[in-house]
């Protein structure tokens, strides 16, 4: 399935045409809730390439924070449009990424998820700390809204337009990038690390290769964000949302490239459903956690095709199991 | 935490200005580090006991000290019953859940370590919400001493007996655990299957039996630390995120899988993390130990007292 088929274009296309139709139809904060599920796909998205390469990390939202005070601290101090901010915002985070590979990918496994989740629990706390001039627990607010051509990206189906576009064309790229033989080469480091060395492939250097490019992704994310929001805190971007971040990849099904998009989309809209129920709702979410990773630990994304499959075989009822 | 030598600003800065106090400071200040030295070691070795044996990384474990903390808090505070009836209660509550982590959602996760760390990922919403409903929200619980009263020495040094008696069960209850690690078969079986869990397993010893003891040592740990922090501190339902975060620093720098390590370490950084919030700043303090980790981790792997770098 390497080469995408006329098929799964048209529905690709069928796909995006729905969703460009569909924020007319809904009220205010479901298309605020539409907005902030495109730019969470993006995150899962790229936080997926990373984990190619079998490496876990804790510390791709803060990189995503990296991106995002990047962004504001251009737009609102340096006086730069949105159209540059943010891909200068996507940038930064992954100059940022490739100076933190240097201690980070020594490590690798567990000392690497421990050692990237201090290495970004330090920088949140940086920007605690340091209130000039990151505004310290409050952050900063006041942060432009883009402009083009007078269009009011106020209006949140202006801004998911601009979401949508930014996002489909970074999953493209993603896409491309995982079915290309540096993809190719990311699954290699992950399941045989010691061979992929053996034949020549450096696998430190492929692994900072994912991360940059993740960060990369990630950064744009971030920015996406708080142009949207106006304000960016340090607690937007604390190791709680690195926790759903993981929850929706692992849940979705982290094996294929469109699992943790379906983790996402399906568990917000859970997340979004159970709003009545404010106060119990971490427990709701932590039940179907457990539950979702006792009885389908390959995630989401295999249940449709189990279920195509068991039809087959109640069809055919031949002892062929559908995969 | 209260107990973090955390002053407020004014009388930080009154107390420097009067050169007399800067020697009480000190000296309070290295009281208050042993005392949250004591805390964090306990903390710390619930988690590398259960890393060690279940090679799980209990993310829950914050939670299952804020549980300990919640346990005071209800049966002693709100309930008045005995201080060290609550006490017992509180860890035989942990204990309780520690032992349906492991049979329920550790133990079918075995050869899937990602599986029980996301189990445990779900336990702490959960237990978080519970403290939540059991609690209501509204501002932190705090616990009246029950041992009220202060020590004077030379009218410089003052030890609440509070402090004194926490610093001395957790002493107490380290002492024991390393007694029932080194000293007795029980303890032997739970080290070798640290080290190598088919080899022991071949050798006949019960892996599920094991992990149940080592999950209930650390649940008792965990529940023995809330319950002796919760006459000092301010109990939330979020507490957990600042002992997690403590243990993993202290688990790191100790060497992971190494208890004598982990509680080396645990003293260590509470000194670090008292002296540089007394006399710089709280963030500060928690941004140098999670640095401190990371060079740890990038220089010295296996920790200060770890031997053998694992594959």
């Amino acid at each position: 399935m390497r080469q995408t088929s006329k098929r799964q274009i048209l529905g690709i296309l069928a796909l995006l045409a729905g969703l460009m139709v569909l924020p007319h139809f809904l009220q205010f904060h479901h298309q605020d809730f539409m907005i902030f599920l495109g730019i969470n796909i993006l995150v899962v998205v790229s936080y997926r390439l990373m984990t190619l390469t079998g490496e876990w990390s804790l510390i791709h939202v803060v990189m995503m924070g990296v991106g995002a005070y990047a962004s504001a601290l251009l737009a609102k101090e340096a006086g730069l449009s949105f159209w540059l901010a943010m891909p200068a915002a996507g940038i930064f985070t992954a100059l940022v990424a490739a100076l933190l590979c240097f201690p980070l990918f020594r490590m690798t496994q567990f000392y690497f998820l421990i050692g990237s989740f201090a290495v970004g629990e330090a920088i949140r706390l940086a920007w605690i700390y340091f209130v000039n001039p990151f505004g310290g627990s409050s952050g900063i607010s006041g942060i432009p809204i883009p402009e083009l051509f007078g269009i009011d990206f106020f209006n949140p189906i202006s801004y998911f337009y601009l979401v949508l576009a930014v996002v489909s064309l970074s999953l493209l790229i993603l896409y491309r990038i995982e079915n290309s033989r540096v993809g190719l080469t990311l699954h290699a480091v992950h399941w045989k690390a010691p061979l992929a060395e053996s034949v020549g492939v450096d696998t430190w250097k492929y692994r900072s290769l994912a991360f940059i490019v993740a960060s990369l992704f990630v950064g744009i994310a971030g920015s996406l964000k708080v142009h949207y929001l106006g304000t960016v805190t340090p607690h937007q971007f604390g190791v709680g949302i690195m926790v759903f971040v993981l929850i929706w990849v692992i849940l979705g099904g982290y094996n294929s490239f469109f699992g943790p998009v379906i983790g996402a989309v399906v568990l917000s809209i859970l997340d979004e459903s159970l709003r009545e129920f404010e106060d119990i709702r971490p427990a709701i979410y932590g039940v179907l956690l457990i539950a979702g990773i006792m009885f389908m630990p390959k995630g989401l994304e295999s249940v449709a095709p189990n279920l195509a499959g068991w039809l087959r075989q109640r069809r055919t009822t031949t002892d062929n199991r559908g995969s | 935490m209260r107990g973090g030598g955390q002053m407020p600003g004014c009388r930080r800065a009154a107390i420097a200005e009067a050169g007399v106090f800067v020697l009480e400071l000190f000296l309070q200040s290295i009281i208050n580090s042993l005392v949250q030295g004591g805390f964090f070691a306990l903390w710390a070795v619930g988690l590398v006991l259960v890393f060690g044996v279940m090679g799980v990384v209990n993310f829950a474990h914050g939670e299952l000290v804020m549980v300990g903390a919640y346990s005071v808090w209800l049966l002693h505070a709100e309930w008045g019953t005995p201080y060290l009836v609550s006490l017992v209660c509180a860890v035989l509550l942990v204990m309780m859940i520690g032992f349906g982590m492991e049979r329920y959602l550790f133990r079918p996760k075995r050869e899937d370590a990602l599986g029980g760390l996301i189990n445990s990922i779900g336990v702490l919403f959960i237990l978080q919400v519970v403290a939540h409903v059991i609690g209501g929200t509204g501002p932190a619980k705090q616990v009246a001493p029950p041992l009220p009263g202060t020590l004077v020495i030379d009218g410089i040094l003052r030890l609440p007996y509070q402090r004194l008696f926490a610093l001395s069960i957790s002493v107490a209850a380290l002492l024991l655990l390393f007694y029932f690690l080194t000293r007795t078969r029980l303890g032997w079986a739970l080290r070798a299957v640290a080290l190598d869990r088919e080899a022991s397993a071949l050798q006949g010893i019960n892996i599920n039996r094991i992990s149940m003891i080592a999950i209930g040592v650390s649940g008792a740990m965990a529940g023995l630390a809330g319950a002796l922090m919760a006459p000092m501190t301010n109990i939330t339902p979020h507490m957990g995120h600042n002992v997690i975060i403590t243990s993993f620093i202290v688990t790191i720098v100790g060497g992971i899988g190494s208890l004598s390590g982990a509680v080396l370490a645990a003293f260590l950084y509470a000194f670090m993390h008292t002296f540089v919030t007394v006399y710089v700043d709280g963030t500060v303090a928690t941004m140098c130990g999670l640095l401190i980790m990371v060079v740890v981790l990038i220089i010295k792997p296996t920790g200060i007292m770890g031997q053998r770098v694992s594959e």
